[in-house]
């Protein structure tokens, strides 16, 4: 009854030590953002409220989309439009090769991960460098981001130590501190944003009234990305378009303290024109699926997302099986509904990693239905022809068991006879109860047996 | 009043003893009880598996037994919570009276019965397990997620127990790992939240784990067995019934 998660969530937990420092660490997040969310009277409303803008804006995205787009445009801007992954890293390239562009520094974006935009440049001569730290680490190390908003945090400072010891990065062999790995990435990347002819950045708003594109970085990354080099480009998913200033005065208080447990993030950026008269400003919007998702009626709402990242911090799976556990780039609740929404054959194998507890959908600051909508992909999977076998069957065993009152009370009467059972036949591999679990001991009788005990005694 | 009691099937097969305590409090409030015979399964199981066609006959036929009572009274909060969020959905087309008469026992006695004097004698420090469905769709208590006047339906109810200490484990309501399906799924996982869970409410110096749901207490039990962990578990039906 395994799935791709449930496999690898198993060998993840195989290493205790780190498995209970990776669920504290990710808890600990969790734990600032209560302390921030607690500290606004007005925490709840500001949820219902960027829910209700999202749900609004979401489903009048054409007007919001064209607004924002002729208005970008009035700034000076060039905005494309890219129906998906290939046709973004299509317009990409198109305008970093008509530039010449030889290297590309840029700050954090799901979206280009999404697209899986370096490979592709870099596959045709241009160098991507990746100026968040996080990113940067994951970046040398040849790895995926194992969370949306901490993708290097499942490493230690001794495995970041080494790895600028080997890539040049850090001089001083066998320091690892964190201050001093930080003050060797900044010179380095110093350099890198000093050289390259073009910066990226990704968007976590876009303003329709305005045209403008806002980042939120704790680094200043975006900033020295765009004030270096003379050609910004920026990569902007279709639902990150918002009606206006008032409307992104709601999401600002929400996102970095849901994400991060800070009131806000160290820098908001702000870009509405190329940055000098030399300059160049494109914004790329990209739909890549997004504009069928909203006709979804149960998963439209996944849309809303402002990837905050919460929802994995607050989940007890995500927690103890970490991000490179689930088939899809995005981890966690939101990634395993994303993914299904991306490629159901392909990620229906994270859909057991949920509980349903719902923490998810009680921390997220857009309130999405995240656990409900798990709910409903599991019952797609028969349709998808993913569900398991054995789930399946026992399913259906337990259909006709339940139905029928005397199969029922056979099965109920007899299980008692379990307890007299050999233990080893009892806790054999054909049980995956007894994997985790000493079995219970079933009493002679059922309560409907026992009942009738109680019906007399009640008439005496 | 007429009340029907729901008694699922895993508590009814494997524990008797808190139907019993479920009837004995209830009767002992005065109430009008009923637990009406053939009833199973509510069919949560294999809905929350992927297979919410399978619980669609289990639906039928409870909205037959439980037709005619005021209330559907269950000391499961997820049987509840399955009930009440579903069976309109899954019941579409034909009439469903017990998705809005469904209530956990805990929500009954502390919302609408409302017992004022004392209840059961149980002079033990208690660790409580708020089981999610009880916090995050029955409403029992306040979800730590969420910035509200916290509240805790539970905690009102044990007060009335003469001599009984109730504390609450170091992350709140945080999941046993439980979840159905999902403990013989991601059996790694289940189990190692189990163990977690467990090592909280340890932590509390409690002599018993008290909660609204047996299936939680059931996986936890199951984990503490198999770890060599020793402390007791008791519904929270149980506690108020203790000696009455």
């Amino acid at each position: 009854m395994s799935t791709s998660h449930s496999i690898k969530a198993k060998a993840f937990l195989k290493d205790g030590k780190y498995a209970e420092w990776h669920d504290a660490t990710f808890w600990g997040v969790r734990t600032k953002r209560d302390n921030m969310a607690f500290g606004l009277d007005e925490w709840e409303q500001l949820r219902e409220k960027a829910s209700a803008i999202k749900r609004h804006t979401i489903s009048h995205l054409d007007e919001y989309l064209e607004q924002f787009a002729v208005n970008a445009e009035a700034n000076g801007a060039i905005v494309h439009w890219a129906a998906d992954a290939a046709e973004f890293n299509k317009i990409v390239y198109g305008i970093l090769s008509g530039h010449n562009v030889r290297k590309v520094v840029k700050s954090k974006s799901m979206l280009t991960e999404e697209c899986e935009m370096n490979p592709y440049l870099e596959k045709r001569g241009i160098e991507v460098v990746e100026t968040d730290l996080g990113e940067r680490i994951i970046q040398l190390k040849g790895q995926k981001p194992s969370h949306i908003v901490m993708p290097a945090t499942h490493l230690s400072h001794d495995e970041v130590g080494e790895l600028f010891e080997e890539k040049g990065i850090s001089d001083e062999i066998g320091n690892h501190d964190p201050t001093y790995l930080t003050y060797r990435a900044r010179l380095s990347l110093r350099n890198e944003f000093l050289t390259a002819e073009a910066g990226m950045t990704g968007g976590n708003f876009g303003i329709a009234t305005t045209g403008d594109i806002v980042v939120c970085t704790n680094e200043g990354n975006a900033d020295m990305s765009t004030a270096c080099p003379k050609l910004h480009i920026a990569a902007v998913g279709l639902e990150k378009i918002i009606p206006d200033y008032d409307c992104l005065a709601v999401f600002q208080r929400l996102l970095a303290r849901s994400g991060t447990g800070q009131p806000t993030t160290t820098y908001t950026s702000h870009f509405r024109k190329a940055r000098c008269n030399d300059g160049e400003f494109h914004i790329v919007l990209v739909d890549n699926g997004r504009s069928s998702w909203i006709a979804d009626p149960d998963h439209w709402e996944a849309l809303k997302c402002i990837r905050c990242g919460e929802c994995m911090n607050t989940c007890p799976v995500y927690r103890r099986s970490g991000g490179y556990s689930y088939s899809y780039f995005i981890p966690g609740p939101i990634g395993i509904n994303l993914g299904m929404l991306r490629n159901p054959q392909e990620h229906s194998g994270n859909v057991s990693a949920c509980t349903l507890c719902n923490s998810c959908q009680s921390v997220c600051p857009v309130k999405i239905d995240l656990g409900d909508q798990v709910y409903k992909w599991r019952q797609k999977l028969a349709e998808y022809g993913t569900a398991s076998k054995s789930k399946k069957m026992m399913c259906d065993t337990m259909s006709r068991a339940f139905g029928s009152e005397s199969r029922y009370n056979t099965a109920t009467g007899a299980a008692h006879l379990l307890n007299n059972m050999p233990h080893g036949l009892v806790h054999c591999g054909l049980n995956p109860w007894a994997e985790g679990h000493e079995m219970m001991k079933f009493p002679k009788k059922p309560f409907h047996k026992v009942f009738e005990d109680l019906e007399k005694e009640d008439k005496e | 009043m007429k009340v029907g009691l729901f008694i699922p099937c895993y508590v009814d097969a494997v524990y008797p003893e808190v139907g019993v305590a479920c009837w004995r409090l209830l009767r002992h409030l005065g109430l009008e009880v009923d637990y009406p015979a053939g009833q199973t399964c509510c069919g949560q199981p294999m809905a929350n598996a992927g297979f919410e066609d399978k619980a669609v006959p289990l639906a039928r036929k409870f909205e037959e037994k439980f037709a005619g009572f005021d209330y559907i009274v269950a000391p499961s909060v997820s049987c509840v919570a399955f009930v009440r969020l579903n069976y309109e959905r899954l019941l579409a087309g034909h009439p469903c009276a017990t998705a809005a008469k469904a209530m956990d026992i805990v929500e009954f006695l502390h919302d609408v019965v409302r017992p004022a004097g004392p209840l059961g004698r149980f002079p033990h420090k208690v660790s409580l397990h708020n089981s999610c469905h009880g916090v995050r769709e029955l409403g029992l208590s306040s979800p730590s997620e969420q910035h509200i006047a916290p509240f805790n339906k539970i905690k009102d109810l044990l007060s009335l127990v003469e001599g009984i200490e109730v504390v609450e484990p170091e992350r709140k309501d945080e999941c046993c790992g439980f979840g159905g399906m999902f403990s013989v799924e991601e059996t790694a996982v289940s189990a190692q939240m189990g163990l977690d869970k467990l090592r909280r409410h340890i932590a509390t110096g409690a002599e018993y784990i008290t909660g609204p749901d047996c299936a939680c207490l059931m996986h936890m039990a199951g984990v503490a067995k198999k770890q060599g962990l020793d402390i007791g578990f008791k519904h929270v039906v149980e506690i108020l019934a203790a000696g009455l």
